[in-house]
């Protein structure tokens, strides 16, 4: 499970954002320990693309879209968003990106003032900036809830408290839209909701992605909510990227084993699929001591001596579709042995 | 599942009302669900948050505040009405006949309590066993849910453990005196899906190996479908559809069902998929809609349903039910549903 190499990255000036060899480390209290939360990853998107990041919890994946925002200051790396490196950037000139670069989160009611009306809410970027003149303010919030679905008028009295989970993640898409990004970051902005406001949810990100020619990272556990919204996605595992490639291509046929194991588990809501099989044995093991070599290699049905010392990096298996792996699914020599336990 | 003639009535609930005096008027949690289980089985409730689906598992089990909740209706464990017995009276009925399993692994274990002694504590109360032989039971529970070094884990903290960790030793307490119904609330919704996968057949195996029924409480249609015999599907404090598992998924009656099914983003579509919504969010249930509590979101409403509350009715077959006025099949359901891919491709496939 590597993830280090660069294989996969298109020409430089292709890209509206470029993260290169980002590293991510917390110490852990005074031991002298350190959390290796991102550790060398390399990705970039295209304008008008949307780039799905899935992994379980503790994969860094909320760390990466975090690293992006300097929420904090990654430990290393290059982060060139629009031709401007965001980590070279001093406090102000920082803020100022931030407004091309928005944030949404997970718990939409937590990360609303629960004590301002959320036409106000919504209207504060606009302050803060001062764009425009009040009137002019006015208007672009009452378009933005228009366009997510929020009444402005209900909008204008209303504390973030008397909506709906849904409809909070609606007023917080709003808000990140209402300075006129270029990106939004989605941090799990629909795993708090129900799946029938999910639906809702998702369909309002791509109709908006399209309105405002929006370039999306969408950062989720949920392998089928990542397909549907994603045009390539990035498997990633204790920090590090397994696969990427175009969701279709790499959910039909998975190359790397951790993917597999992925799809494996999710139940499906059909009866007559095969249940009982357990794809995989034990858990995510810690960041502060990740295991040498692939990081996946002491759950790997497929380890090898090989994936025990030797680090894999990402390489080419078939056009946009790129794996670290010693023995991938397909497209490389077949595992030198099966091994079965 | 069983092929056992014999089938023991375990369960039986009718017309169970749960509901809750707050400032604001009546919650009406529960508002006369029926449902029954057999031993053995296992059973799915399925809804949306404030569907009522937690609140009806623990008013079966009798977890729920003393003042300010109103109970109707009757709850017959093997036979015997458990519906308003004092907790002094439940006390031989939690754990040795009906346990539970919640969500949140790591504030429902006692943080500052070593895991053995978490396990030991119901095997000594209920069950009466000395210190040894309860710590020996619990060693072997902790082997029974696949905890490796068992005899260390014993006498580790909470803390210590990972969740799904956790989620195994809350499963070692539930089984710890042997109960024959399982509660499980959302448990593994605090999980990652490799972790999911384990835990759901672990709870699967060891209700097959103790006959155990099973009650699995989720919003996750997936999840239901590959665990459970029956599934019962519930909408504002109503159970709306109730039927063997495989019934459900083949040939569901309720719109409701179906929009549900409809909306979860699916690993065989192709990516940017269109999905379909359930416009709107679940009734307030201080004062539910009259008629049909689903009819303000439904694709399929007609007039009777503002109007009139549709009752529970049998469907095809006989374990099938399902309350609504115009179900999926019925003409008034096609003719609708043709007008709706009308509408859709007039302007252009949006919701």
């Amino acid at each position: 499970m590597a993830g280090t190499g660069k294989a996969h990255l298109r020409p430089e000036g292709e890209a509206l954002l470029r993260v290169e060899d980002l590293v991510v480390e917390f110490p852990v209290g005074r031991t002298g320990l350190k959390v290796n939360a991102v550790t060398g990853i390399s990705f970039d998107v295209l304008r008008g693309e949307t780039l799905g990041i899935v992994g379980e919890s503790g994969c860094g994946k909320s760390t990466t879209g975090r690293a992006i925002m300097q929420l904090p200051r990654p430990t290393s790396g290059s982060i060139v968003f629009d031709g401007q490196d965001l980590t070279k950037l001093d406090k102000e000139a920082m803020r100022a990106a931030r407004t091309k670069v928005q944030m949404i989160f997970q718990d939409p009611i937590s990360s609303l003032n629960p004590r301002r009306k959320v036409r106000d809410i919504v209207m504060e970027p606009l302050s803060i900036w001062k764009r425009g003149t009040k009137e002019e303010q006015a208007a672009a919030v009452d378009k933005v809830l228009e366009e997510v679905g929020i009444d402005p008028q209900r909008a204008a009295e209303s504390l973030p408290h008397q909506f709906s989970g849904g409809q909070c993640q609606r007023i917080s898409i709003a808000r990140s839209l209402v300075l006129d990004p270029r990106m939004i970051i989605c941090d799990e902005p629909v795993s708090a909701l129900d799946v029938s406001v999910q639906a809702q949810v998702l369909n309002l990100l791509e109709d908006l992605k399209k309105a405002y020619g929006l370039t999306l990272i969408f950062i989720a556990h949920d392998l089928a909510v990542v397909k549907n919204i994603s045009d390539r996605v990035a498997v990633m595992y204790l920090g590090k990227f397994c696969e990427i490639g175009a969701s279709d291509d790499m959910y039909a046929r998975p190359a790397h084993p951790y993917t597999k194991v992925l799809l494996d588990s999710i139940p499906v809501p059909d009866p007559n699929a095969t249940v009982g099989k357990v794809a995989v044995e034990g858990e995510p093991p810690s960041p502060v001591n990740p295991p040498s070599g692939c990081r996946f290699n002491p759950r790997c049905p497929n380890a090898s001596d090989r994936c025990r010392s030797e680090e894999p990096t990402l390489r080419e298996i078939e056009p946009g579709h790129f794996v670290a792996c010693h023995h991938p699914l397909f497209g490389g020599e077949a595992p030198v042995s099966v091994r079965t336990a | 599942m069983s092929d056992n003639v014999e089938t023991e009535l375990l369960l039986e609930i009718s017309d169970l009302k749960t509901h809750f005096r707050t400032p604001r008027g009546t919650v009406r949690a529960v508002d006369g669900v029926s449902l029954s289980l057999e031993r053995g089985k296992a059973l799915g409730i399925v809804g949306e948050s404030g569907s009522g689906k937690t609140i009806l598992s623990r008013s079966i089990m009798g977890l729920l505040p003393r003042s300010g909740v109103i109970r109707e209706g009757s709850v017959k464990f093997r036979g015997q009405e458990i519906l308003g017995k004092s907790t002094k009276e439940m006390q031989s009925v939690w754990g040795r006949e009906m346990a539970m399993i919640f969500q949140d692994p790591m504030t429902s274990l006692n943080p500052v309590m070593k895991v053995g002694r978490q396990i030991a504590e119901p095997l000594m109360l209920h069950l009466g066993m000395n210190k040894v032989e309860a710590r020996q039971t619990a060693e072997k529970l902790l082997r029974d849910v696949r905890i490796p070094e068992a005899t260390r884990r014993l006498d580790q903290y909470p803390h210590e453990l990972s969740g799904g960790m956790r989620q195994r030793v809350m499963i070692a307490i539930a089984l710890a005196c042997g109960p024959t119904l399982l509660f499980a609330d959302e448990p593994t919704t605090a999980l990652d899906v490799t972790v999911q996968a384990q835990i759901l057949e672990l709870i699967n195996e060891q209700r097959r190996d103790r006959n155990m029924s099973l009650i699995l409480v989720t919003h996750d249609l997936g999840v239901v479908a590959g665990f459970t015999d029956e599934i019962a599907v519930m909408y504002g404090g109503k159970l709306v559809e109730k039927a063997p598992t495989k019934v459900l998924f083949e040939r569901m009656k309720m719109p409701y069902t179906e929009a549900l099914l409809e909306s979860i983003p699916r690993l065989d579509q192709p990516s940017h998929s269109r999905l379909a919504v359930i416009p709107g969010r679940p009734p307030d249930l201080v004062n539910p809609p009259r008629g049909c509590r689903f009819a303000p979101r439904c694709a399929y409403v007609r007039d009777r349903c503002l109007t009139e509350e549709p009752q529970l009715t049998v469907a095809e077959s006989p374990d099938h039910v399902y309350a609504c006025h115009y179900p999926v099949g019925s003409p008034e359901y096609h003719e609708r549903r043709v007008e709706l891919s009308k509408a859709s491709t007039a302007v252009g496939g949006s919701n």
